[in-house]
């Protein structure tokens, strides 16, 4: 099958790729790309560990092929900080143990990162039905939801500051 | 999982893709949000030669609202509808609805389009099209024709709509009155065990007008015209709902499946069309 070329803007760098058509966001951005931040869960659409960022929304990238990503502006969570500059969601999430393995929160957190542009001032039910599409099997959530509370908290508090 | 090879299109506008769809034949196949076609196609259930990528195609993403006439076009997201301020006014059960269906990051893919035009039983924006008698607009090589929702669905993944067309919008009047859509599902993302879409308008302290539509109760989505005419005229009372109530139940026929055997999928109906009602009557 013919690769088809396409272009990419990953963690606000320009890409350009030659792809299969058949070849899936998630295993472009891993295999390609190296960036393995975004994981390969389920591959169902269930699970939401290969959660990342595409222009304004979350998306299960194991659900969409790269083609379908041309021109688009895509973040994944190496593009949310860095090792020595955590972004308030990760420091949140060590703070408050928000993660026990690990595997799932690269998407939880691309995930609540969206929730918090599109509510900066969620309550907890809001959190919680904010993050249905991303499975934790070892936290049991009240932690995570913790998390993103306290994230929310300091970015209000910062914001204020600043004002 | 690794879908099979396929060629990519992605036309720009109608034409094209209607005449992607003539060359093609049944080796082709519209995608809109992808998110019931790529899980088929990884689990190679679905085998697709041809992918027809509808997102550049102009105008299938508005929403259009003239009086009381409202147009949404095919790839218009769940999302969308979800933040829409104009349909939150004219046709609240929509997002009422749309909040119900899968998950966040699903509702900003998931398409109206994909939704009512797959067939699938499960989908809630069939049922709820049915409620609100709905018109699907296709298109086809001869041009547009109008198909009403509740003409559309003839069996599981079965409909109107021909090899050769695409479903481009929907459209229906704005809503008055009270409405529900209640669905019960095992876990959030999941399909309805069952759900019910309920319009209800009042005058003088009884039911003017109604329509009762379900989901996932049968192998398409069922409105019932029984069920609104057991509630036309009276006061909305716990008879009334009864009656209703036992006039869809007539009209549904569900099969046992991992959501559970027949005889607790009419229990659960029979609780989800009662509150629907119950509750569309508070808000009428």
């Amino acid at each position: 099958m013919p690769k088809t070329a396409i272009k990419l803007n990953v963690n606000g760098k320009a890409e350009d790729l030659l792809v299969e058509p058949r070849e899936l966001l998630i295993y472009v951005l891993r295999e390609k790309l190296n960036l393995t931040g975004p994981h390969v869960g389920c591959e169902t659409s269930h699970c939401g560990a290969c959660t990342v960022e595409i222009d304004g929304k979350s998306v299960k990238s194991c659900t969409m092929f790269a083609v379908q990503a041309d021109g688009a502006e895509i973040t994944t969570i190496e593009g949310l900080s860095t090792p020595d500059n955590l972004h308030v969601l990760q420091r949140m999430f060590r703070e408050h143990h928000g993660l026990q393995c690990g595997y799932c929160t690269p998407g939880m957190i691309m995930r609540a990162h969206r929730l918090l542009q599109e509510n900066p001032n969620p309550t907890e039910e809001d959190v919680r039905f904010g993050i249905a599409g991303n499975l934790c099997r070892c936290t049991g959530y009240q932690n995570i939801v913790k998390s993103i509370l306290a994230a929310a908290a300091e970015i209000n508090a910062a914001q204020e500051a600043a004002e | 999982m690794i879908p099979a090879a396929f060629e990519y299109h992605r036309p720009s506008d109608i034409e094209a893709a209607l005449g992607l769809l003539q060359t093609h034949g049944d080796e082709a196949r519209v995608l809109a949000g992808g998110h019931s076609l790529i899980p088929m196609m990884k689990l190679r259930m679905a085998a697709i030669e041809h992918l027809i990528d509808l997102r550049d195609i102009a105008g299938l993403r508005d929403i259009r609202i003239d009086g009381t006439t409202i147009r949404i076009g095919a790839m218009v997201t769940q999302a969308d509808l979800i933040t829409h301020d104009g349909l939150a006014r004219t046709a609240p059960i929509l997002r009422e609805a749309a909040l119900q269906i899968a998950d966040p990051q699903v509702r900003y893919m998931g398409t109206v389009g994909g939704n009512v035009a797959n067939g699938d039983p499960g989908n809630d924006m069939p049922g709820l099209m049915q409620a609100l008698d709905a018109v699907f607009t296709l298109a086809g090589p001869d041009g547009d024709r109008d198909v009403a929702a509740r003409d559309f669905y003839e069996s599981a993944y079965m409909t109107a709509r021909e090899d050769d067309e695409i479903l481009t919008g929907i459209r229906f009047d704005a809503t008055a009155g009270g409405y529900a859509y209640e669905k019960q599902k095992r876990k959030i993302g999941d399909y309805a065990t069952a759900a019910a879409a309920v319009l209800i308008t009042r005058e003088g302290g009884c039911v003017k007008s109604a329509s009762v539509a379900m989901t996932n109760l049968a192998d398409t989505p069922i409105w019932s015209r029984a069920a609104a005419e057991a509630l036309l005229g009276s006061s909305c009372d716990a008879d009334a709902i009864r009656a209703a109530t036992t006039a869809a139940l007539a009209d549904i026929d569900p099969t046992e499946d991992n959501r559970g055997p027949v005889e607790f999928k009419r229990h659960v109906a029979g609780i989800i069309i009662s509150r629907a009602i119950a509750r569309a009557w508070s808000r009428a």
